[in-house]
């Protein structure tokens, strides 16, 4: 330990306000806090008040990370061995996938740091953490079909336009990666959503083709009519509850399996990372919707409105948004109270979309945000409620 | 204020220059600048309201009672709004179309009864004149460059004037326009943009 420090220390003097690299402090100080505990006070959110300081807080969201990718990688190859006619054993199904998601990963953090390393020389404030987060989110959201230089583009709108803009980690309005994932969505949208976007060949395809047309369970859904029942839809095309549950079809890379989130959301609630408020309050708000929803079903009905509630929560990418995304830190509301509203208003309109509007096959993105651009306010109300009974009481 | 005409002139072109260091009459500037062409034809139209209206309350500053001067003003500006109308229709049907309720809406921009109330109503007519022909050219570029950035990212072309233009995914066939810069949400975070560009220019 001691010769690191040496080495930090005979290096410091040219990365200081006189040095010759000082436009790169904020890289020799990243570096510097992988191995020494830093020795300032941060000045806005994400506040924590724990032993945890803010990178090691991060390094647990990566943790909980790891099912989901994990699991991502198994599925997104799985799913493109199978369209494609390759063995189906283990090794090979793994290395597909790694072939398809790893370089997204690795676009989506090089690119992601070239605009933080940018904006962190340019305004002379330290590389935050929360990219290391952000740039391993936003490729977990996205078809596996998406082409590189669309990944690229996506992050760095994310970035500079959902976060540097505002002055950086803590400032943000919206949770960076999905303002990525939102911009992709609508400048792209033949990338982004429909039947042939969700399975990825890969480059050792028998066929040359870049995506294979499948379809993902919500897009089944919508295909049913009235008077359908779409339980029995997506059993007829072999998505079962629990293949459901666990994930095994095609989808978002990481979003697919609820249960590989529920993993990922026990770790985060158990850090201390992610509150269990927003969370509960999103599966309540999901699935007192669906009841609702459920009272007005009939024949002639949207056949939407008769699935069973915990439908939603298995299928698309709810499960990853209400565990992920979220429960972000710094565009979540800080209030306690006013977490469940939150978390609950994000699961009513998750449904809402999903059943309502058929052009929207998946609607947890744009819950998410919409209710980011809430929360101010939500913390807002709730402080002035405390300030009232406060005066009450004297 | 003892500027000469040429710096009544050419102050609107980077001093005052109206969407970007006034931040005013944003509502053209969002609304219609979804191609090159139609930010210059809205400048255009704007300039020539824009320039006629200063001359006219200049001329008349000394006897519109000063309690009613707002009504009078508008009068005279809506005056030449209808006039910039028939003259679109007659000449220039096609843009006239497209632009459509943001022509009758130039009366309400504030950049014009801004100019009449603020300068031409105070000064003479020939700085009036530079005033007005100023800042209009100002508006009508930064439309046109506000315009043609959003044309360039969300559609890949850039037509200057009808079937004058350019389509930039025949030069380079792999670039993949975005559309999202055409529709609402490009034109604030185009102007967004364009406004931290012109601060970081700075004087």
């Amino acid at each position: 330990m001691k010769m690191i420090q040496k080495i930090f220390d005979s290096q410091r003097k040219h990365f200081e306000e006189k040095g010759k690299f000082r436009m790169l402090h904020p890289l020799f100080e990243a570096t510097e806090t992988f191995f020494f505990f830093p020795g300032i006070l941060i000045k806005n959110s994400p506040f924590v008040r724990d032993n945890l300081d803010m990178k090691r807080f991060m390094s647990f969201v990566i943790l909980a990370l790891i099912p989901p990718s994990v699991f991502g990688i198994y599925n997104t190859g799985w799913q493109s061995c199978k369209a494609t006619g390759m063995s189906l054993d283990f090794s090979t199904v793994f290395f597909q996938g790694a072939l398809i998601v790893l370089p997204l990963v690795m676009v989506s953090y090089a690119v992601g740091f070239f605009w933080e390393i940018l904006f962190a020389s340019l305004r002379k404030h330290p590389i935050s953490e929360g990219f290391l987060v952000t740039g391993l989110l936003f490729p977990l959201t996205l078809p596996p079909s998406v082409p590189l230089w669309q990944a690229a583009v996506g992050i760095s709108f994310g970035v500079v336009i959902g976060k540097e803009v505002f002055g950086g980690t803590g400032r943000n309005i919206f949770n960076p990666a999905l303002t990525g994932r939102a911009f992709l969505f609508f400048a792209y949208p033949t990338k982004m959503s429909g039947d042939s976007v969700w399975v990825a060949a890969g480059s050792f395809a028998k066929e040359a083709v870049d995506a294979v047309s499948s379809a993902t369970p919500l897009a089944f859904s919508n295909l049913a009519v009235a008077g359908d029942n779409i339980e029995s839809v997506l059993e007829k095309v072999g998505f079962t509850v629990t293949k459901l549950f666990l994930g095994g079809y095609p989808g978002s890379i990481g979003g697919t399996s609820a249960l590989c989130c529920l993993v990922g959301a026990i770790i985060l609630v158990l850090a201390g990372v992610a509150s269990y408020r927003i969370i509960a309050g999103g599966i309540l708000g999901v699935y007192i919707t669906g009841l609702v929803l459920n009272l007005f079903a009939g024949p002639q009905a949207n056949p939407w409105m008769a699935l069973p509630p915990f439908y939603h929560l298995i299928m698309g990418g709810f499960a990853f948004g209400i565990a992920y995304m979220a429960t972000d830190p710094v565009s979540a509301p800080g209030m306690d109270h006013v977490k469940w509203i939150y978390g609950f208003a994000i699961g009513t309109l998750t449904v809402l979309i999903r059943v309502f509007n058929p052009a929207y096959p998946e609607g947890v993105m744009m819950a998410i945000l919409f209710m980011n651009l809430f929360s101010p306010l939500l913390d807002h109300i709730e402080i002035k409620f405390k300030l009232k009974n406060r005066i009450l009481n004297v | 204020m003892a500027k000469s005409i040429v710096q009544e002139f050419t102050k609107g072109l980077w001093e005052e220059l109206p969407p970007f260091r006034l931040v005013l009459g944003l509502c053209p500037v969002l609304g219609v600048t979804t191609s090159m062409e139609n930010g210059l034809g809205m400048g255009v139209a704007t300039t020539f309201v824009l320039a006629c209206s200063n001359i006219l309350v200049s001329l008349l500053r000394n006897i519109i009672p000063p309690k009613v001067r707002i009504a009078c003003f508008i009068i005279i500006i809506a005056s030449f709004v209808i006039v910039v109308e028939h003259l679109l229709q007659a000449y220039a049907y096609p843009l006239f179309l497209k632009l459509g309720v943001f022509i009758p809406l130039i009366v309400v921009n504030c950049i014009v009864l801004g100019r009449a109330e603020a300068f031409a109503s105070k000064n003479g007519i020939a700085s009036s004149t530079a005033d007005g022909m100023g800042i209009g050219i100002g508006f009508t570029l930064s439309l046109g460059a506000l315009g043609a950035f959003r044309e360039i990212l969300g559609k890949g072309s850039l037509t200057i004037w009808g079937d004058l233009g350019y389509n930039l995914t025949s030069v380079f066939p792999s670039f993949q326009p975005f559309e999202f810069m055409v529709q609402a949400p490009g034109a604030f975070i185009g102007l967004g943009l364009m406004l931290c560009a012109i601060n970081a220019i700075g004087d």
